[in-house]
């Protein structure tokens, strides 16, 4: 992402490439259910709009516990490395973990990933003094790493702890992913994919690589998309729902 | 009441000098630890992606806090009216731009960025209190100083209420913006709730004036000036009254959240949990910051002056203690993502207890720093323009004193 893909008054530039809706790989669960299927790519001069809203439908009984490819292959595709920093498990950055949760009332035990949830009404956003933190028409919440001042302000506002400030250099940066100390940062849903069109967050993509298919990325706002379809076939909840931040990312059986 | 007199500090003595060297000093060092925490990043700082801000938002906060505080004594006399405070009217401007300034430079160096404060000027969410605290911030230095030129320049006496009406105002506003940045935040279990920016008014009151009586009482002792007992007494009662009305607050405060279930597990961390919080919040700031210097100001024990010393010295601790609670405290205790489920594993910390924060000597010289830059800039501006009276003598500003 370079500087006029981040910010929002260039919309412009955020084209997306890539044709028609593409729909790769689709795999037949149950009648009228599929598992997986990518998102509807916008023709190449059209620019970022509301008529999308990304989101993403994570199956918690198909999320592994102990798996962490979703978590290997964020950092891998936005070049996050590990510190060996004394508390480095506290400073490094984590765009995405894995979260294991016991329901205190059956025993029930889940494993999910946790993400930046990209809230219709993000805290992070409103809060940041600058307007750094910033939603894009499309749903997706950014941090322009150009205006953002680290003032964190956005990390207590977040009800997920979905964003990291960045404590230290970073040595390697992956050109699609601009990294900087001082800076916060937290999952870009991969825009840089998304904008290409027809592409997964690797996130999804890894978790269907290994099979477990328990992540499904599309257009919350398209009903034909494969995540409207199960959102609306299937009982889903939003972390902390009582905030009513609706957010763009939805659990399955938590 | 006589004619008021106002002097500058004569500023030749050794002890003003080694004064005006100490806090440089402390000034320079503090500036190092900026540039190495920096340089480095702050993972070389004991704030972390849990507690994301530490020991400098604390200082920076109080000092912040104080200074809309400071100007209180000024507010009373030209606001209210009250003839014994009007000659402190100066100091009193003067020490809340000095505060503010301080902690505004300690709060720009902890930045990531402090490199793009030109960024924070000139680009505005007008929907975050953060943008709106930099124009309140700015905006009342800039009140308060126009105020102070009024009060000290006599062709613009006449407009000196005015303005003090309008300082008045904006200091109750910016205050009201400090507590809200925590007021307003929906996530954490130990904010969002409005009663934080009255209460934080009142802190500022309580703190602001323990800093001015310490001030008061050291600065015209060091520069052999006098001071009467009807303005101390008026001010340690006055003391004692701002105590009380932080008291309140934070009982209304703590009662709110401990009737709701929701907040039980924050409750039980900060009133009896086995973190610094509690030890902070029972024996900082309740016992030693409001509890003994009510009893003191109210007691015979009010009436000796290295006792309304104590007791200031107490309320400012207390107060330390207090924003420590808040602001630490507030994100030691984890958020809850999860309700109705407990976290088994994280990667993140999702399901520790609470979250530890040691500060590293770095972040404390940074908060340090802003003290000693508030001190030497009051210091300063009472060597280069007259802000202090020559005398606060009973018979000098007591409008009573003639009558007995």
């Amino acid at each position: 992402m370079t500087d006029k893909n981040m910010n929002p008054d260039n919309k412009s530039r955020r084209k997306f490439l890539g044709a028609t809706a593409a729909v790769a790989g689709a795999a037949t669960i149950a009648p009228g259910v599929t598992l997986l299927s990518v998102a509807q790519a916008k023709p190449a001069d059209q620019e970022v709009s509301s008529k999308n809203r990304w989101g993403l439908l994570i199956d918690t009984s198909k999320c592994a516990t102990g798996c962490k490819d979703c978590v290997d292959a964020c950092f891998k595709e936005n070049s996050i490395t590990r510190t060996n920093h004394p508390r480095s498990e506290k400073t490094d950055a984590q765009w995405i973990r894995k979260v294991d949760l016991r329901n205190k009332a059956t025993g029930h035990v889940v494993s999910l990933p946790m993400m930046c949830q990209h809230c219709e009404h993000p805290p992070c956003a409103d809060v940041c003094p600058t307007g750094a933190s910033f939603k894009r028409a499309d749903g997706i919440v950014l941090v322009d790493k150009h205006i953002c001042i680290g003032c964190r302000y956005c990390m207590m506002a977040c009800p997920y702890k979905a964003r990291s400030f960045v404590h230290e250099e970073t040595l390697t940066q992956n050109e699609n992913a601009p990294r900087g100390k001082g800076t916060v940062e937290s999952c870009t849903l991969c825009v840089h994919r998304v904008d290409k069109g027809g592409m997964n967050p690797a996130c999804v993509d890894a978790c269907n690589a290994n099979g477990h298919k328990a992540m499904v990325f599309g257009d919350l706002k398209d009903p034909d998309s494969e995540i409207s379809k199960q959102l609306k076939q299937y009982s889903s909840v939003a972390i902390r729902a009582d905030l009513d931040l609706n957010p763009g990312v939805r659990y399955r059986g938590i | 009441m006589k004619k008021i007199h106002y002097q500058t500090l004569e500023g030749q003595s050794k002890g003003f000098y080694g004064l005006i060297f100490l806090l440089g000093a402390i000034i320079l060092v503090s500036l190092g630890a900026a540039y190495y925490m920096e340089h480095n990043g702050h993972w070389v700082t004991g704030m972390d992606n849990q507690i994301v801000w530490g020991l400098p938002h604390v200082f920076a906060i109080f000092l912040i806090v104080a200074a809309s505080g400071a100007l209180n004594v000024a507010s009373i006399g030209t606001v209210f009216n009250k003839a014994i405070y009007k000659p402190l009217g100066r100091l009193s401007g003067l020490l809340a731009i000095c505060l503010l300034v301080g902690g505004l430079i300690v709060l720009v160096l902890d930045l990531g960025r402090p490199d793009r404060l030109i960024v924070a000027m000139t680009k505005y969410n007008f929907k975050s209190i953060f943008a709106w605290n930099i124009i309140l911030y700015n905006g009342f230095i800039a009140l308060t100083a126009v105020y102070l030129w009024f009060m000290m320049e006599r062709k613009m006496n006449k407009y000196y209420k005015p303005a003090g009406i309008a300082a008045f105002v904006w200091r109750l506003i910016l205050t009201t913006g400090t507590g809200s940045i925590f007021g307003f935040l929906v996530a954490r279990n130990g904010y969002d709730a409005a009663i934080m920016a009255p209460m934080f008014i009142a802190m500022s009151f309580s703190f602001g004036l323990a800093i001015f009586l310490l001030l008061i009482l050291y600065g015209y002792k060091w520069a052999d000036r006098e001071v009467g007992d009807a303005l101390l007494n008026r001010l340690k009662n006055l003391l004692g009254v701002f105590i009380a009305g932080v008291l309140y607050f934070v009982i209304v405060y703590h009662l709110t959240n401990l009737y709701e279930a929701e907040h039980h597990g924050f409750e039980k961390f900060i009133l009896a949990g086995n973190s610094i919080h509690t030890p902070l919040f029972w024996i900082g700031q309740i016992l030693l910051g409001s509890l003994v210097p009510l009893a003191i100001l109210y007691s015979k024990l009010g009436r000796k002056r290295g006792m309304i010393a104590l007791a200031s010295a107490l309320v400012i601790l207390g107060g330390f203690a207090q924003i420590y609670v808040i602001v630490i405290g507030g994100q030691a205790y984890p958020l809850q993502i999860f309700p109705g489920y407990e976290v088994i594993n994280s990667s993140f910390s999702d399901g520790v207890a609470y979250h530890k924060y040691t500060p590293t000597i770095w972040e404390f010289l940074l908060g340090l720093g802003g003290v000693a830059i508030a001190l030497i800039a009051y210091v300063i501006g009472n060597r280069v323009l007259p802000f202090m009276p020559t005398s606060l003598a009973d018979e000098v500003v007591d409008p009573h004193a003639t009558a007995k």
